[in-house]
């Protein structure tokens, strides 16, 4: 037995330093940093958070907020370099609006306007960026908001990727929202908004590095639909909610585990994946939690509300995969589980970065 | 060691070169067939393991299904004998 | 996904579960070993270990080609992806893996045309879309994927493609094995024997384990269900005093093996008279390189390598974890000063290393239960 509890507190000792604010000591910025994985952590609780220091940042939301007169107010900012720029079931335009409304949206705050930032790389084809630029009004009309002041930069030739697009957000904070980081309780139940892994997957076969053919689409979309059903039918009981981006549905439980100090059960079964993501993913040897979503949110529902919240989801264009894919529990805090498909238990963790193909 | 997957031969692309289509689960890839005995053609169809764009193995599907019935029927007995166990104590 | 979740179904789990329960009721403990990272992977992948009984114990093989390479050739590696106008070409498996002075991920940080392939056939592909450039790919693996390179070796020679080379990693499960057999601290009652090698290999380059160690070996495929079946198959011979090669995995390997990817290793590849495993020390005949009618395509013949034997870092005890002499939270190091996201040595950031396995899936035993 003593084996066994040696083993257990190896265990603690690893939860313990895991559990300490990340350092960033990295000597050169790799792409592991953008990947939404350990590194962008220690990235951002390393660097980031330490240097601008203020409450609204450390509650490390998908938005900011601030209030005035009475207002409340929600920020956010994200930029989008995807390569390449068109991809089955969307483009980089279409991500740059719903990826900031999604921020706002699962933020609790219906968005309201959005600014554009490109940086447009010497000879675009005008063609190219026409194109962009009606995704965006397209996208912008779909999610009900406007873009209401812009700025556009050129860059040499080989600095960026064609386009680089950045938008900033602002919304207002819905009254019937009382979202937090931090609210997680023991109990809440895990929805998922739809099948998962679209997006990142949809990407890796476009940039044709594996020569897979498939039918997978991104699934970029606005969520503001989805959040306003869900706040409709559980208003306050909706404690929390992430947008599933880089990193995947994984990352997004890892990042709400630490900050609200509490377990994540998921029940791998519950969690819808197309077949052709899964296909793709079992070729390349990735998990499908750990990809890149751009239109799926995972919220934390009182148990009480949860089918309610579940049920008022399913109705909602796009979300009819919705699913309960598991719940939180007391402990151990600041981690991921996952009770296999197979009747086993195990970690779900952060990944150091982009989940990567293997062969082994 | 290592990622193999099975796929099943769908068509064949290259016939000098031995390259097919292999589909898993509607994903495609074009994949080698030349470590394999025989026409590729006579492969269209048939299920065969992927490793690194190669295919290894052609998967036998006689071997596959008496794996899966033995598993089975060791999932009955077992099934059986925990009806047994709760029938015994609701007594 | 055929062929593929029918050996997930968590019914049939239960059951075999278990019976190896009832067969591991005698009062005795067991120590099996599995030899291939993929099972390692997929044991804690699906939380196998924790539907066992207590009496049976898994231990950790060395069949993880990433985690056996030691760090000067990783440190080869980045040499040559450093070199000018090289393409340096390898498996996603390796871009972490730590040299003396970083990965190759931080190679391509630092500016090196580092890229991840899914097949050597794709890094021929890219060698005739650059003609003006030098592609190297970086090949590692065991038997299994020997013959893929070795077949993009034969197509490079024969369309006379000149840009392209290969630094060659590749490894053979059988001595590695030997070595461990005859490593006198190792108590291993049983084999859980590496299942996609042997599509290549067949089953009889393994009989010398029943015959010359007495232990049984079961070759086992790579779903939950193979993996529980092939320990239930070990259990059932142990009881029953046997000691043979099973083939649990008879729906892909065929027991002859693959005579087409034999004679192709034979002919691209030759025995190198030693190489170095980590943790393992040297191994003669157990790492293959270009044979002599394929040395214009040797990178190590093409370009200068630092060839430099670097030792591991003293805190590292991947060697330990790999023989399977320690558990992954047996090592001083685990947790703590190597972790995934700053490895110091190869088992933790290998995706088939043991502890990475166990820091990502299996850490907090305490959670684990047993499905009845």
């Amino acid at each position: 037995m003593s084996g066994a509890t040696r083993e257990q507190r190896i265990g603690e000792i690893v939860q313990r330093t895991r559990a300490k604010p990340a350092r960033f000591r990295d000597e050169h910025i790799t792409m592991a940093h953008g990947a939404g994985g350990k590194a962008s952590q220690s990235l951002i609780e390393g660097l980031l958070l330490p240097a601008l220091r203020n409450d609204a940042l450390a509650a490390l939301g998908d938005a900011g907020a601030v209030a005035v007169d009475g207002v409340r107010l929600a920020l956010t900012t994200d930029s989008f370099v995807v390569t390449p720029i068109r991809f089955p079931g969307g483009s980089i335009g279409e991500l740059a609006v719903n990826g900031t409304v999604n921020d706002l949206a699962v933020s609790g705050a219906r968005p309201l306007a959005l600014t554009l930032s490109l940086v447009l790389e010497e000879g675009l084809p005008a063609d190219e960026l026409r194109a962009e630029i009606d995704a965006i009004a397209l996208a912008a009309a779909a999610a009900g908001v406007q873009v209401i002041a812009g700025d556009t930069k050129v860059v040499e030739r080989g600095h960026a990727d064609r386009m680089y697009a950045c938008t900033t957000g602002v919304g207002v904070l819905d009254p019937r929202a009382e979202l937090s980081t931090s609210a997680l309780c023991p109990g809440d139940r895990i929805l998922v908004s739809g099948a998962i892994g679209e997006h990142g997957m949809a990407i890796m076969l476009a940039r044709d590095e594996f020569a897979l053919e498939a039918d997978i689409r991104s699934d970029t979309r606005s969520l503001w639909p989805a959040v306003d059903a869900l706040l409709d039918a559980a208003g306050a009981d909706v404690h929390c909610m992430r947008d599933a981006t880089r990193g995947g549905v994984a990352s997004a439980l890892n990042e709400l585990a630490r900050a609200s100090g509490v377990a994540a059960l998921v029940r791998e079964r519950e969690v819808p994946v197309a077949p052709a993501v899964a296909g793709a993913c079992e070729l390349l040897g990735i998990d499908p939690l750990y990809v890149a979503n751009e239109g799926k949110l995972v919220a934390f529902v009182a148990p009480a509300r949860a089918q309610a919240a579940l049920d008022a989801l399913r109705a909602v264009a796009g979300c009819e995969r919705a699913a309960d894919i598991g719940e939180v529990l007391a402990e151990p805090p600041g981690m991921v589980l996952v009770d296999t498909a197979f009747g086993g238990r195990r970690v779900m963790d952060l990944l150091a970065g982009d989940p990567l193909p293997r062969i082994c | 060691m290592c990622l193999a997957i099975p796929g099943r031969v769908v068509e064949v692309v290259d016939d000098a070169d031995q390259l097919a289509k292999v589909d898993v689960a509607g994903v495609r890839r074009t994949v080698n067939l030349a470590l394999l005995d025989g026409d590729p053609h006579a492969l269209v169809g048939s299920w065969v393991l992927i490793h690194v764009g190669f295919a290894l193995s052609q998967i036998d599907e006689r071997e596959a299904l008496a794996t899966l019935e033995l598993l089975q029927e060791m999932g009955e007995d077992y099934e059986q004998q925990l009806r047994e166990l709760r029938e015994s104590v609701a007594e | 996904m055929r062929f593929v979740e029918e050996f997930r179904d968590a019914e049939l789990g239960r059951a075999l579960a278990a019976e190896i329960r009832s067969l591991a009721q005698d009062g005795r403990t067991y120590k099996l070993m599995e030899v291939c990272g993929g099972h390692t992977h997929s044991i804690y992948r699906y939380g196998i270990d924790g539907l066992l009984p207590d009496e049976v114990e898994l231990v950790h093989g060395p069949g993880c080609p990433v985690c056996v390479l030691p760090m000067g050739r990783v440190d080869d590696g980045i040499a040559l992806a450093h070199e000018p106008n090289v393409i340096f070409t390898c498996f996603g498996d390796m871009l972490r893996i730590p040299g003396s002075h970083g990965s190759l991920l931080d190679a391509k940080a630092q500016g090196a045309d580092v890229r991840m392939v899914y097949s050597p056939l794709d890094a021929l592909a890219i060698a005739r879309r650059n003609p003006g450039r030098e592609v190297v790919f970086f090949a590692i693996g065991f038997e299994t994927t020997a013959p893929s390179t070795a077949l993009t070796l034969m197509r490079a020679k024969a369309e006379r493609i000149a840009n392209f080379s290969c630094m060659c990693n590749h490894v053979t499960i059988v001595p590695p094995l030997r070595a461990l057999l005859d490593s006198p601290a190792l108590e291993i009652d049983g084999f859980i024997g590496p299942g996609h090698v042997s599509t290549v290999v067949g089953a009889r380059p393994f009989q010398f384990v029943p015959e010359d160690y007495a232990k049984p070996l079961v070759i086992s495929g790579f779903e939950p269900l193979d993996v529980l079946q092939s320990i239930h198959m070990l259990l059932t011979q142990l009881a029953d005093g046997r000691r043979e090669v099973e083939n649990q995995y008879a729906r892909v390997v065929p027991w002859e093996g693959n005579p087409r990817a034999l004679a192709v290793i034979a002919e691209v590849f030759a025995l190198r008279p030693h190489f170095e495993w980590r943790g393992l020390g040297f191994i003669s005949q157990s790492g293959l390189a270009l044979s002599d009618a394929y040395a214009e395509l040797d990178a190590e013949r093409r370009f200068d390598v630092p060839g430099i034997r670097v030792a591991d870092p003293k805190a590292c005890q991947c060697g330990e974890v790999l023989k399977g002499a320690i558990k992954p939270w047996e090592c001083k190091v685990f947790g703590t000063s190597c972790t995934p996201e700053r490895p110091i040595g190869t088992c933790m950031v290998s995706p088939e290393g043991a502890c990475a396995a166990y820091y990502s899936y299996g850490r907090h035993a305490g959670q684990r239960e047993v499905a009845v």
